[in-house]
């Protein structure tokens, strides 16, 4: 069979006129006329990639915000919906299930049809989850200012909006699932492996965790309570990171980075066998965030162990997406949006490094509860996930709209350059105060009585918090440059849904 | 810690689920070619045909 695959070389040996006239080339406008299995679905995929940068523009918002009140509380205006206790999940829930949400559902519906070359199954049911995701995610933006929360970090939201993202997870699995069952190319390309995990993963964790007895339109108490809740509450805390954050946009890095470089992924045996290991240890890295506390210690070492462990299948993602430019790394030089997706791998590389060492009982006991935590988060948030979506947004957009790239790629250059000075400044200021919080926090006398009162370590931290708005502001200018962009990119520019191309000819 | 006694049978069912799908799938030959799919990809043309709305800066 593989001496049958088409190597790269022989893609080009027609003449340019048969090129360019190729079906394959050749998107066609929506017109009635259009038939539904001819074509790509790419509505969906639009409606989501542009909410995507809107929510991402208002979450990052939201997060200055939070960060300015830090350094001057009057910022809430005396408002109890504006007080930082409200706002902060407003942030977490805008940035990870709004912005990061969207821009799974938009990649996803993406290379699953582009790689299976078939239509997703059931626009309309695809239809009703950009439609039902929006309006979990506006219910959001009400009611946790409101302050209707179930306490549960990443799981704010109360039961009625627990039960339409159920409904919507649900309808995303079937369609998914439907492309993949329905699909022309008899091998199923490793990003939609990725996907697919993220998919099924996220619906257990949403409905073990989530489960609760409503007393009122408004009010629940979750099934689980005291220490057995926070262990329940960090499974799926944790795996909210692996699999949402992490095996959902890993999904994203196998299929964009290879497309944009031009190359295929390093070693796709690597690939195949990193994803499997991934999802077989992330499971068991919860307890990592409960260390010395009333969880037993057996179960503290235990996530120790799998955290650590982690490293491994970790890294063996991030250097088969770097190595894939391998022979190509010029085009680092010349294209912002590989230095968006290569540079994402970097910060990835960064964070499971850091994560671990972070795991580790004696690391943590210094920086457990500081903002080390806050500065490890945002550096895979901003620098990994943020990165990774804005990239694979870039790539996109021009080929959603039938342009031939964006309105401005020096914008995305200007932009990458912004962000990234952005993401250093924050974590490096949040590196400081963190570790500093955490030796004040237990610095003894030798009688044995605290060196610092705590408000002390509060002082001690306040020029960091306004270095840390100063980095959360550049990356927000990034994300606004990137709106006016999509903005400039799709004005007057006619959607366009690609035609499937022909069966390919020649599979043995 | 009676939390356990939901989470390791969960964990312990999603990993057998894993493990049967990996083998079913190695069975159907998902895994027999692992060179050509990362090349599949890269022939996929997904480029927008040529056309004068297309502005640069």
């Amino acid at each position: 069979m593989s001496a049958d695959s088409p190597s790269l070389t022989q893609r080009n040996t027609c003449s340019p006129e048969a090129f360019n006239n190729h079906p394959n080339r050749q998107g066609v406008p929506m017109t009635a006329s259009t038939t539904a299995h001819d074509h790509y679905h790419y509505k969906v995929v639009r409606q989501f990639t542009i909410m995507t940068v809107i929510w991402g523009f208002v979450g990052m918002l939201v997060g200055v915000w939070i960060a300015l009140q830090l350094a001057w509380p009057e910022l809430n205006f005396d408002l109890a919906w504006l007080s930082y206790g409200r706002l902060r999940p407003l942030h977490t829930n805008a940035v990870i299930f709004a912005f990061g949400g969207c821009a799974l559902f938009a990649t996803s519906y993406y290379v699953v049809q582009r790689t299976c070359h078939v239509p997703l199954f059931s626009p309309g049911l695809a239809a009703f989850t950009f439609w039902g995701w929006q309006l979990v995610i506006v219910l959001a933006a009400v009611t946790l200012p409101l302050g209707i929360t179930s306490g549960k970090e990443y799981a704010e939201l109360e039961w009625p909006i627990d039960l339409l993202i159920a409904a919507v997870w649900v309808s995303y699995a079937v369609v998914f699932f439907g492309t993949i069952f329905k699909r022309k190319t008899p091998h199923i390309y490793v990003a939609n492996w990725f996907f697919g995990a993220f998919i099924i993963t996220v619906a257990v964790l949403h409905i073990v965790n989530s489960a609760a007895l409503p007393v009122s339109l408004t009010k629940s108490y979750s099934a689980y309570a005291g220490v057995q809740d926070a262990m329940i509450q960090w499974w799926y805390g944790h795996n909210a990171v692996g699999f949402f954050l992490t095996a959902g946009f890993l999904g994203i890095m196998y299929y964009f980075i290879p497309k944009q470089a031009e190359r295929p992924v390093y070693s796709y045996r690597l690939s195949v066998v990193h994803f499997w290991a991934l999802i077989f240890t992330y499971m068991w890295a919860g307890p990592h965030h409960l260390h010395y506390t009333a969880l037993p210690d057996w179960a503290q070492s235990l996530g120790m162990v799998f955290s650590l462990i982690l490293l491994a299948p970790s890294w063996g993602g991030m250097i088969n997406g770097i190595m894939t430019l391998s022979g190509a790394w010029y085009k680092l030089r010349q294209d912002p949006i590989l230095k968006f997706l290569v540079v994402s791998l970097s910060f990835y590389g960064m964070s499971t490094f850091e994560g671990p060492m972070m795991s580790i009982k004696t690391v943590n006991a210094l920086s457990h509860y500081t903002d080390w935590t806050i500065g490890h988060v945002h550096s895979g948030a901003l620098g990994w996930v943020g990165f990774i979506s804005m990239g694979a947004i870039y790539y996109l957009l021009p080929r959603l709209y039938g342009r031939t790239q964006m309105y401005s790629t020096r914008l995305i250059e200007v932009h990458f350059w912004v962000a990234t000075v952005g993401i250093v400044l924050y974590i490096a200021a949040l590196w400081v105060s963190g570790v500093t919080q955490g030796l004040m926090w237990r610095a003894t006398n030798p009688d044995g009585t605290l060196t610092y009162a705590f408000v002390e370590a509060v002082k001690a931290s306040y020029p960091y918090w306004t270095l840390r708005v100063l980095g959360g502001l550049l990356y927000l200018a990034g994300i606004t440059l990137m709106l006016y962009n999509m903005l400039m990119t799709i004005r007057g520019a006619k959607p366009v849904d690609a035609r499937i191309p022909a069966t390919l000819a020649a599979q043995a | 810690m009676e939390a356990l006694f939901l989470l390791i049978p969960l964990s312990v069912a999603i990993i057998a689920a894993a493990t049967w799908l990996f083998l079913r799938m190695a069975d159907q030959g998902q895994f027999e070619d692992l060179d050509s799919p990362g090349h599949q990809i890269i022939a996929d043309d997904d480029r927008p045909p040529d056309r004068a709305n297309s502005p640069s800066r």
